[in-house]
């Protein structure tokens, strides 16, 4: 019963959202308010629509309905309520219908605010929103559907559908295979409701850029309006790669937290793209210009999403073979290319009218240094895309798969990282409009005197890597920088202002809100860019099989093999804990604890690391999970990763910055 | 001093020997390799069945086996670049963390390189073509100025500001 609530729930949203684009299409066409308000209704329904079919799935997979095709599939007794809720995203359907969810969130809550102004913008932006929640929604009915039955024909075989096949009957499992353990860590849980969010926070602006182009409309609103959208879902998909990344680094055992996989670099490409859009419409907000590019940035990244949604579900990945064999691969293709093409008719039909009057004076000036950190993003994007693309092409071409791995994208990522952090050092000191080369030298020398400390401590410590020492210093740099410049703009204010140092840093910190949010979210990029100078430049590792008592040494630290326990928590595990006394120096520092965990319904083991976390390093032990694992020796895997904490640190200023950046101003701010 | 000649001859005959010696290092045969040494290889492998996982980082049967061989192989004095070889011929190019530098695979490449080189060329044009139509005339500047919405009040002080000070330290 709860199955048929929740599929016909999904059915019913599938209709409302088809009737949606229909009424705001007439609407739109006959000027008549009734339909587009009727279709506006539409769109705000689907979101409590879907909520009923979310509700029934997690129903039936926290009660165990082993006879829901999906429910088996990602769940078993032996699983704690909160894991069985986050089966949820656990497999394809069931994420499908999670992400058509979250975007009909999206699209009901966009439906919520004024729309006065913009009456003529608000039909398309149903239409849009509504055409890809169907899509979606499609998929889940037709080809994906979570509320599948188990039906067992007279021949022994299995069928999955939600009416009964002929000639067979339904079967009621007593218990289900579980979810991927390597799913079951906290960073999996949290990750893909962030990683969805940004995917479908991004289709906000695209449905206003989109609207912008059908009613020929060339101001700047479509800007205004989705800023808040774009910075939302950029710190959602941001929160995605790294959380993401944070769950490479616990759970995969390899002691990294990006592998440059093809399914990482999918969720990677529209976050360049998204980051080259909101670089570039600062230029548009203030200068007037790049109205084309930002319009091409914001359908791009639409479609970046798409595609990697595309070909991580198609089965593109795997082969050509099986993405022809895909269910959902071909529909997927033919929707993209759609979309392509109806974009890039309506951008070229509107080209010339999106010209800007205003051109670059400088190349030093704000915006000329603005516009080469959009270059760099996409030259990468291209790159990403490319060796994605590279080993589809070909396997299509001359019948070969190649990999294309970490050597490839490091060697093109690297000197572009470095050259956005120098854009990073000379963005802050840059003004709009005009901007010699000689005045910024001149603003620049005292942080530059400042940053040669980045060198001279790593040089003292005894680092000669001279590539290692040009990272540290682009680091300290940056962090000099905006230093400065923030002290600066608290002087500057103080003294025409004649305040106390407090109120010019309060007044400072009020009305500049973007350029500071900017500079936070560039110092926690450099933060960050520290924990992967650290690790790419210093991660050392070494391999030993020890008896008890035995030691592995990996300078600085080393470590003596205790003992081992195996034991069964009683919840699907068998767990082999081993004890590791970890010295640095020569002294004792602690214990660690590594982990293997075998789940029992899957017979799968899981590698937990113990890690010694400080400022300066990680002390990272894995226990190596194909080999034997006794008291009488055990081998470990153990990583010396330098500064790596501060990839994580990063991440708190960045959403901190990213907040400031979005927090709603004051509406004196708002009239102005 | 004709001693200290021989001396650093000597010292320069052994650098060179331990650097000409770099390319070739295999293992002395019968020499048991660390798992240190069989893990510097398999990180530069992947294994067809487990895609974009490096074969040190597997923990598959099939990558377990694949260990062995390279064990072996390292114990029967092979260099890394025959171990790879030996994998290629097995199981082809995939096996490699890039495609190697030949044929088809070029096209890997070179579409970076294009792509970085057209960004810079346009770039280039663009920024010379900005600078042409700049208007040059007091005039011309001025109503610029006016649509130009970079211009309000308080960041045009504090980059009038920002422009006294560095006049100031001329």
């Amino acid at each position: 019963m709860v199955a048929e609530i929740g599929f016909g729930s999904l059915f019913i949203t599938l209709l409302f959202s088809i009737f949606g684009i229909g009424a705001a299409i007439y609407g739109a066409q006959n000027k008549n308010q009734a339909w587009i308000s009727s279709a506006k209704n539409a769109m705000q329904l689907v979101f409590p629509l879907l909520t009923i079919s979310v509700i029934s799935l997690l129903y039936l997979l926290v009660n165990n309905h082993f006879e829901v095709a999906y429910v088996h599939n990602v769940t078993s007794t032996t699983m704690p309520t909160y894991l069985k809720m986050t089966a949820l995203w656990g497999g394809q359907a069931g994420s499908l219908l999670f992400w058509s969810w979250l975007l009909a969130a999206f699209t009901s809550a966009v439906t919520l605010r004024k729309w006065d102004r913009d009456q003529d913008l608000l039909p398309w932006v149903i239409v849009v929103n509504l055409i890809t929640l169907a899509f979606f929604l499609i998929l889940n009915i037709f080809y994906e559907n979570p509320f599948n039955m188990i039906w067992q024909e007279a021949s022994g075989g299995y069928l999955f559908s939600f009416n009964q096949p002929l000639g067979t009957r339904q079967i009621f499992p007593i218990e289900g295979t579980g979810l991927n353990p390597l799913l079951r860590h906290p960073g999996m849980i949290i990750h893909p409701p962030m990683q969805y969010l940004g995917f479908v926070g991004f289709i906000i602006p695209f449905s206003f850029a989109i609207a912008t182009l059908i009613t020929r409309r060339t101001d700047d609103r479509w800007i205004q309006l989705s800023r808040g959208w774009t910075l939302w879902a950029w710190l959602f998909l941001s929160l995605g790669l790294i959380l993401g990344a944070r769950w490479a680094y616990d759970v995969l055992g390899w002691g990294g937290y990006w592998g440059w996989d093809p399914v990482e670099n999918s969720a990677f490409m529209p976050w360049l793209s998204g980051t080259a859009y909101i670089h570039a419409v600062l230029i548009k907000e203030k200068r007037g210009m790049f109205k084309q590019l930002t319009m091409v940035l914001s359908i791009l990244t639409y479609l970046l999403v798409i595609f990697g949604t595309f070909i991580t579900r198609s089965g593109l990945l795997s082969s050509v073979h099986s993405f022809a064999q895909s269910k959902i691969g071909p529909v997927f293709l033919i929707f993209i290319s759609m979309t392509i093409i109806i974009s890039v008719w309506l951008l070229s039909s509107r080209w010339n009218a999106l010209r800007s009057k205003q051109v670059i004076r400088s190349f030093f000036s704000k915006e000329g240094l603005i516009i080469i950190s959009v270059v760099l993003f996409l030259g990468l994007l291209v790159t990403v895309f490319w060796g994605v693309l590279f080993p589809i092409i070909s396997e299509l071409v001359i019948g070969q798969k190649v990999t294309v791995g970490p050597p490839f994208y490091e060697r093109v990522a690297a000197p572009i990282f470095g050259g956005l952090l120098i854009l990073m050092v000379l963005c802050p000191l840059a003004i709009w409009t005009f901007m010699s080369y000689k005045n910024l030298g001149k603003l620049l020398w005292k942080p530059f005197i400042i940053s040669l400390i980045g060198v001279a401590l790593p040089l003292y410590g005894g680092l000669t890597k001279w590539s290692a020492l040009i990272a540290f210093w682009l680091v300290a740099f940056v962090l000099a920088v905006n230093a400065f410049e923030i002290a600066k703009r608290i002087r500057v204010r103080r003294n025409t202002e004649s305040e106390s140092w407090w109120s010019s840093f309060s007044r400072v910190v009020k009305r500049n809100r973007r350029s500071l949010s900017a500079m936070i979210v560039h110092i926690s990029m450099v933060l960050m860019a520290l924990g992967i100078v650290g690790i790419e430049f210093f991660q050392t590792e070494t391999q030993g099989t020890l008896a008890e008592g035995d030691r592995l040494n990996l300078a600085p630290y080393s470590m003596v093999y205790q003992n081992l326990d195996v034991f069964d928590p009683q919840d699907g595990r068998i767990v082999a804990r081993a004890v590791v006394q970890v010295e640095k120096d020569g002294r004792v520092v602690g214990e660690l604890y590594p982990r293997k965990d075998v789940y029992i319904d899957s017979n799968q083991p899981v590698t937990v690391p113990g890690v010694r976390s400080t400022l300066l390093d990680d002390f990272y032990v894995i226990l190596v999970d194909w080999k034997p694992v006794t008291s009488e020796g055990a081998t470990f895997k153990v990583y010396h990763n330098p500064l790596v904490q501060w990839l994580w640190i990063g991440t708190y200023v960045f959403v901190g910055g990213v907040i400031f950046a979005t927090w709603p101003e004051k509406k004196k701010n708002e009239v102005n | 001093m004709k001693r200290d000649m021989k001396t650093w001859l000597g010292i320069f005959i052994l650098i060179l020997l331990i650097v000409l010696s770099i390319p070739v290092v295999g293992y002395a045969q019968g020499s048991d390799p660390t798992d240190d040494d069989v893990n510097t290889v398999a990180k530069q492998l992947y294994c067809p069945v487990c895609e974009n996982i490096p074969l040190d980082a597997c923990g598959t049967a099939a990558c377990e086996q694949w260990r062995g061989i390279i064990y072996d192989k390292l114990k029967e004095g092979w260099t890394e670049d025959q171990i790879k070889d030996y994998f290629v011929a097995q199981y082809g190019d995939r096996v490699l963390a890039e495609p190697p530098k030949q044929g088809f695979n070029w096209l890997v490449y070179l579409v970076p390189l294009l792509v970085f080189t057209g960004g810079g060329f346009l770039l280039y044009r663009g920024f010379n073509r900005w600078k042409e139509s700049a208007p040059t005339t007091k005039e011309g500047k001025e109503i610029l100025k006016k649509e130009d919405p970079s211009m309000d009040k308080y960041i045009e002080r504090i980059e009038n500001e920002l422009k006294k000070r560095s006049e100031g330290s001329k």
